[in-house]
């Protein structure tokens, strides 16, 4: 921190200007290539400047997709760094004007891609909203299970990659073996394992198969012991720990100050999470604990995530008991085709089936915002209505998209090696940052 | 949208018009009295911008969403705050004039804001005056369009590949 702060003559006022310690590089790509192509001194032949313009991806391992990095360096010391995104980016938002509501969520499902229903769900709960329907309890409570198996999902697929940047491969197998687990049960209830159009305005596409119960056993079953051997295999070993503890801290007023959410924010010890402080489905119906850090660094995201592993199973151990019976779609015919066999039986019937997936419904004029807890933290929805079948304007809001931002503060004055440490630790899905 | 009153709220200092949609709260303040209002809002304990966007209205000018008094405008800037202690969240709707697409940056009061407003900057073209890093996000550096704007087509834009330079 020291080393950055202090001032270098350099000679040029426009180069300290720009290089004036703070965390975030802000420059234009040309402006740092520029720096790149140091100039050195006409009369001595030295560089004239020890820092140079490090580029990290977009095709790095560690960037986990396609994250690029322009970080300031002074020798192995990361000193400001900007993270550049982008190379995802398909105008997500502007294919959602030109879907209709009841395709939206097979648009929306593809942008984070390790945790899809969560998108899936805040765009169902902004279209319910706007409608002004409810949502029968069984369909909620699907919804719930569902959510909750992939965060848990997700945050193995974290301790996987996790342990793969820090050099601890064989977790990397373990996490994604437990995941593909639960990846298997959404195959099952879904038809895939990713990307699921599962969730819907209005309901769930369809009800949990026979013999869900089994299944979901059977997780609760393998999947919490294996987590107990994760923490043998990562919590005391001293090369995990050496690279994690102390890397990458943050206090809770500069995680607020970024608008960073989730995970990120709670291992910084500030209690903070939307299913218990802003309760939607039915969560308030349920038991289970906000998982807090103590000091905010690395190792505080990675062991929160951990725990709320254990937390969401727990959740989901709660729901098999508690799952109300019922519909699992809302019987508003306005939302709701009409069942399959009152179309052999009527004309109406058809033209009303017709009409909803050629057409669409109409949803009344109006905005509205929802938001959810995803993996990554505030996953949030605006959407706009013109009264017509399409949304608007439909907007996400991308917690990995706002959790980046913490990213320059987090590596400023540590080493590269541990930019890798803290760009795992943040878990950003690049396709939800660039939508 | 039900009803349309004047806030007292105790934190905002100037009256600015306000309704309710769907239970959520929110603000309409004129572009003069956008930084004032979320400034007092950050006073009274909205401790976070959660989310801010641009809504481009240019095909659908006759919204009755909007409280009297308040002149609809093509963009609309939208700002979401959560306040954590009373659990409360309130949505600012700032009404942009095209001919003059430019708004005051919150990077000074919530810097969490800088890469929502080059967000919006880069696929709206709105321009947010005081950021520190007014620049393109998503896009390429010289793109030229602001994709997300209504009159802007879907899929008529060709591919726009870059030329290798010579080295790096």
């Amino acid at each position: 921190m020291d080393e950055a702060t202090r001032t270098i003559d350099m000679g040029s006022d426009e180069r300290v200007r720009r290089r004036d310690g703070s965390a975030v590089l802000r420059m234009t790509e040309v402006e740092a290539a520029e720096l790149a192509r140091a100039p050195s001194d006409p009369v001595t032949g030295e560089q004239a400047d020890e820092r140079m313009i490090l580029n990290m991806g977009p095709a790095h391992p560690s960037t986990h997709g396609v994250l690029r990095l322009l970080l300031e360096m002074e020798g192995e010391t990361v000193l400001r760094s900007k993270p550049v995104i982008g190379y995802l980016h398909t105008g997500m938002e502007k294919t959602g004007e030109n879907l209709t509501f009841l395709q939206g969520p097979t648009n929306v499902t593809r942008m984070d891609y390790a945790s899809p229903l969560f998108s899936e769900l805040v765009f169902s709960l902004a279209t319910e909203q706007l409608l002004g329907i409810e949502v029968p309890a069984r369909a909620t409570w699907i919804r719930m299970l569902m959510c909750e198996l992939n965060r848990a999902a997700s945050h193995l697929l974290f301790q996987a990659t996790n342990g793969m940047d820090l050099g601890a491969v064989s977790m990397m197998i373990y996490g994604w073996r437990e995941r593909e687990e639960v990846l298997r049960f959404f195959e099952k209830v879904t038809g895939l394992r990713m990307n699921h159009n599962y969730i819907r305005p209005g309901g769930v596409a369809a009800d949990l198969p026979d013999g869900w119960q089994d299944d979901i056993r059977h997780l609760l079953d393998i999947i919490p012991p294996r987590l107990d051997e994760y923490a043998v295999l990562l919590n005391n070993q001293p090369i995990f720990r050496a690279r994690l503890q102390g890397v990458g801290v943050l206090e809770p007023a500069e995680a607020l100050a970024l608008s960073a959410t989730g995970p990120i924010l709670r291992a910084t010890g500030y209690d903070w999470d939307l299913r218990r402080d802003e309760p939607y489905l039915a969560y308030d119906q349920v038991d289970f604990d906000v998982v807090v850090g103590t000091c905010g660094d690395a190792f505080d995201r990675f062991a929160v995530r951990l725990e709320e592993i254990r937390q969401s199973l727990h959740i989901v151990e709660q729901i098999l008991d508690l799952l109300p019976g019922g519909d699992f779609r809302t019987q508003d015919k306005k939302v709701t085709p009409p069942p399959r066999a009152r179309i052999d039986e009527s004309m109406e019937a058809l033209i009303h089936h017709f009409k909803i997936f050629t057409e669409g419904f109409h949803v009344p004029e109006g905005e509205v915002y929802a938001a959810v807890e995803s993996p990554r933290g505030e996953l949030g929805c605006y959407l706009v209505s013109d009264g017509g079948p399409k949304p608007y304007r439909m907007h996400i809001r991308g917690p990995s998209f706002a959790n980046l931002q913490t990213l320059p503060h987090l590596m400023h004055g540590r080493l590269v090696a541990d930019a890798v440490a803290v760009i795992s630790s943040v878990d950003p899905i690049m396709g939800e940052v660039d939508r | 949208m039900s009803e349309n009153d004047v806030s007292s709220d105790e934190h905002v200092a100037a009256p600015v018009a306000s309704t309710t949609m769907s239970g959520q709260t929110v603000l309409h303040p004129v572009r003069d009295a956008y930084m004032a209002t979320v400034e007092s809002l950050r006073d009274g304990g909205y401790c976070t911008a959660t989310d801010l966007t641009v809504v481009d209205y240019l095909t659908h000018p006759g919204r009755t969403d909007l409280p009297e008094g308040v002149e609809p405008e093509r963009f609309e800037v939208v700002v979401g705050l959560f306040n954590h202690t009373r659990r409360e969240r309130v949505r600012l709707r700032i009404q942009v004039p095209a001919a003059d697409p430019t708004v005051p940056s919150l990077f000074d009061l919530f810097p969490g804001t800088e890469a929502m407003e080059r967000e919006a900057y880069d696929l709206f073209g709105v321009c947010f005056d005081g950021h520190p890093d007014h620049s393109r996000i998503l896009l390429p550096e010289d793109w030229t369009d602001h994709p997300l704007r209504k009159d802007e087509g879907i899929g008529a834009i060709p591919v726009q590949f870059k030329a290798a330079s010579e080295r790096r």
